[in-house]
């Protein structure tokens, strides 16, 4: 059975239960008391894991950190069909792990920025916000050019990878950190797309597609 | 001088900082009415508040109720309003959390008092289709307390609480005591003679922008103070977005500026009773 460290407001650990989602594995639950509680600070989470970070996965045993990490475990063991993380693409793969890391760096800009104004954070919410600006710039020129090849996710192919999964939670919950995405489209076009993908699941501050994407799809 | 020129606003006691989540002894900084405030509660339980920022130094009332640090920065009158629940001993009390919300108090009371959104922004949790219905209720504005009372409250929901086996019809009653702190009762899951507590106390940080201070006194043996507030939280993260995309930030008081339909009811008496209060702060006044 797996069990995952989870907090509801965090969209790492996000990550991990729209995927499992999507990938029908039943998991349980163990709830950390993020806020107020910084329960993953506490003696016994550190034992978990002593970066004191958000979420943890155990599998039987095996215990992993870092929601990226976590994502590739679950796609390289579950996901029978190998379409999440292709292991015999080279090149899909390189394109995954540049995605991986640029969804950490949505973290640490737009996430930053949502902890700022939400959980009172002491983070340079300006630098957050332009960080933010900056990458989701890059990220809609991307996903607009892939639409103009007729591809509808972030690496090539027909089917979604674990990198669509890795960027959405902190893109879709930017405005939380004030940061809009009036200004872009092709990010608005790709983040329906994702809520349309067979077994999403919505957390708090993320809604479903609306029912004409359903018709639609 | 006060940025905040409204004063029946700057009048009010505010709650600014959970207790049990503030180090004795250790210095927070925080904002209230635009004026930074820096508070510290002592091994004893003392509070203290003073101006960090204008007049710096200079200490302003304060006091420690229902789990909170609060203060005035006006002519403090009065006491905090009374929720007497909260000192029954069978009750666990807590700070579910103290969120940061972008958008002026009066509209997130408004949101607080509305039962319409719940199958759709809390679906399957305080509402779910085709259960929409706002079934007829009532609102007074108690002349006694100054305060206003929502009764006759009943909404279909799915799960109530964390204490919930399933979905009931529960009943609900408002009160709002504070132009900017709301107190609802909610029907018990586990005695069907006593009521759940769920506060809000907003700080406004400034015209548009909240501290949510989100108390609890409700009845529960099973679960822990850990479930319970998640829970609490989960609603909340539902409610954020909602909140935040509101637009004019700012609630308008004319009653011209939103069309209400009868769920509104309580929100209508809301904006009623801040007009006759000459409310200006977080508010577009109506034209006189």
């Amino acid at each position: 059975m797996i069990t995952l460290y989870d907090y509801e407001l965090s969209g790492n650990c996000y990550k991990l239960r729209l995927f499992m989602s999507m990938l029908d594995i039943e998991y349980e639950v163990i709830a950390v008391d993020f806020y107020p509680g910084k329960e993953h600070k506490s003696e016994w989470f550190l034992e978990i894991n002593p970066l004191g970070q958000l979420p943890v996965l155990e599998d039987n045993g095996f215990v992993l950190r870092d929601a990226q990490a976590i994502l590739i475990y679950l796609a390289s063991k579950y996901d029978a069909g190998g379409k999440w993380y292709p292991t015999d693409q080279p090149q899909t793969l390189g394109d995954i792990s540049q995605w991986l890391a640029f969804a950490d760096s949505i973290t640490s800009t737009s996430s930053a920025a949502r902890l700022h104004d939400g959980l009172f954070y002491d983070f340079d919410i300006e630098a957050c916000r332009a960080g933010a600006h900056r990458l989701f710039r890059i990220f809609d020129e991307h996903l607009w050019f892939a639409e103009k090849q007729n591809r509808n996710w972030i690496c090539p192919g027909d089917h979604p990878t674990i990198a669509d999964i890795a960027c959405f939670p902190y893109v879709i919950l930017s405005e939380e950190g004030g940061i809009s995405r009036q200004d872009y489209p092709a990010i608005r076009r790709w983040t329906d797309r994702v809520k349309r993908i067979p077994g999403f699941v919505v957390m708090s501050g993320v809604f479903p597609a609306g029912p004409a994407f359903k018709a639609a799809g | 001088m006060a940025v905040c020129s409204d004063k029946t606003v700057l009048n009010q006691w505010y709650a600014i900082g959970a207790t049990e989540e503030i180090e004795p002894e250790r210095m927070t900084e925080t904002v209230l009415l635009e004026e930074e405030l820096s508070y510290t509660v002592d091994a004893l339980g003392s509070p203290k508040v003073w101006r960090t920022g204008h007049d710096a130094g200079e200490l302003v009332p304060s006091q420690c109720v229902y789990g909170y640090v609060w203060t005035c920065l006006g002519e403090a009158s009065g006491e905090v309003f009374a929720i007497p629940e909260f000192s029954e001993p069978d009750r666990r009390n807590m700070n579910a959390a103290t969120i940061g919300v972008n958008v002026s108090a009066p509209r997130a009371i408004e949101n607080f008092l509305d039962m319409g959104h719940f199958p759709y922004v809390h679906t399957d949790i305080l509402g779910v289709e085709p259960h929409t219905e706002v079934k007829e209720y009532d609102v007074e504005i108690s002349i006694e307390n100054d305060e206003i009372l929502a009764t006759r409250c009943r909404f279909f929901q799915p799960m109530a609480s964390q204490a919930s086996g399933g979905g009931a019809d529960v009943e609900y009653i408002y009160r709002v005591p504070h132009p900017f702190c709301s107190v609802l009762y909610k029907s018990s899951p586990v005695d069907d003679k006593r009521m759940d507590v769920i506060a809000v106390f907003l700080q406004p940080v400034d015209q548009e922008h909240i501290r949510a201070h989100m108390m609890l006194s409700v009845l529960d043996e099973d679960n822990d103070d850990k479930s319970i507030r998640l829970f609490q939280q989960t609603i909340f993260g539902q409610d954020k977005p909602i909140l935040e995309n509101q637009f004019p930030k700012r609630l308008p008081l004319d009653p011209r500026a939103e069309t209400p339909i009868r769920a509104d009811k309580s929100a209508i008496t809301y904006r009623r009773w801040l007009s006759r209060k000459g409310i200006t702060y977080g508010v577009i006044p109506a034209a006189a």
